[in-house]
């Protein structure tokens, strides 16, 4: 189920300005549609997306029924520290992908 | 004035250049900008996702034989081959399209069961496969063995049906360019398959768009396992020889 894509530069400059980009499988279904059966089917969306820079959260975005299936975030961080950072997505049905990527600053 | 003479005198050779060349235009370029560029960055393009799980089931033991596609397959050796199909197979010595493949090689040589059409599965591999021709040109087989199921085709194409009483000819080659409501109806060359539609908000199959269409003319579809489909593909990918792939494609 888990399948994400990410993108982020491998090396970047202190101070520099990154773009980190994130993509991921999922239907976003809004809850408010009927199915073939004419029964409402259950809303199953994800909550909230966030990154944590060496555990400090650096983005955070809490997501609603009206955004499109497969969401795609893209965000800009000051990379000012070297490590780790953790991509997490979190939603109805105890849904939950966690990834992660290194970034080296020099 | 004079800078406004050549501005024109440009424009005029630009247009002359563009009515000597090929006509034909992939539906690509009927896009907007905004969306083109969503197919073009494969960190936005959500068919990358299938791909990259098509990419783990080609590495991955399959069926009785036990089998991975990577076991047979060099990697990279796939390069074209979707701007390829549908083609004779030498297994069952009948015409298939890249799914039929991929389901052969199941079946025949890792021994497991076909895929369903329009699984996700099957979406994932063809769609990790398809990728490998992005940037090549469609290239059907200069097989005459085909050449009754491309007439086949261009029959089932220009054959009226449907409560509507149209025919695909009548959009796609009559009245291509112009607009069905707010869209641009497309020449519809079958460039990118599997494409990401985002009336679908998936992957889906040249069949599933072909559906598509016949729901909207009135027609019954046929059956996912029904001949139609591909002899319609046939010619449908003569018909865009040349044209680049660009699979997996986003459209609207």
């Amino acid at each position: 189920m888990a399948n994400a894509l990410i993108h982020a530069p491998k090396t970047a400059k202190r101070g520099e300005v990154i773009e980190i980009k994130a993509l991921i499988l999922h239907p976003m279904e809004t809850g408010f549609r009927p199915g073939t059966n004419g029964r409402i089917i259950p809303r199953n969306i994800i909550e909230r997306f966030s990154a944590d820079w060496n555990g400090e959260e650096v983005f955070a975005l809490k997501m609603s029924p009206a955004i499109a299936a497969n969401p795609f975030v893209s965000f800009f961080v000051v990379a000012d520290r070297s490590g780790t950072v953790k991509f997490r997505w979190s939603g109805d049905n105890d849904f939950l992908v966690e990834e992660q990527v290194a970034i080296a600053v020099e | 004035m004079r800078r406004t003479f050549l501005v024109l005198a440009g424009v005029f050779v630009a247009s002359l250049a563009l009515a000597q060349g090929d006509p034909r235009r992939s539906s690509y370029q009927d896009m907007g900008p905004a969306l083109q560029k969503m197919q073009d960055d494969d960190s936005a393009n959500p068919g990358m996702l299938f791909v990259q799980a098509g990419e783990e089931a080609w590495n991955a033991k399959a069926g009785s034989a036990d089998k991975a596609c990577a076991d047979c397959h060099a990697a990279g050796s796939m390069k074209g081959v979707a701007a390829r199909y549908p083609a004779f197979a030498k297994e069952s010595g009948k015409p298939v399209d890249l799914e039929g493949r991929i389901n052969l090689c199941r079946t025949e040589h890792q021994k497991a069961e076909a895929l369903a059409a329009e699984s996700k599965e099957l979406l994932q591999l063809t769609a990790y496969v398809a990728r490998q021709s992005k940037g090549e040109p469609i290239a059907p087989p200069d097989d005459e063995r085909l050449d009754p199921l491309r007439a086949q085709g261009e029959t089932l194409w220009k054959q009226r049906q449907g409560q509507l009483n149209l025919s695909c000819a009548s959009c796609h080659d009559a009245n291509a360019g112009k607009k069905l409501a707010g869209a641009t109806i497309p020449q519809a060359h079958p460039t990118g398959y599997p494409i990401y539609r985002l009336e679908w908000q998936t992957l889906g199959s040249l069949k599933r768009r072909l559906r598509n269409c016949m729901i909207g003319m009135r027609v019954e579809p046929y059956a996912y396992d029904a001949p139609e489909y591909l002899a319609l593909e046939a010619f449908l990918m003569k018909r865009a020889q040349g044209l680049i792939d660009d699979a997996p494609a986003v459209r609207p």
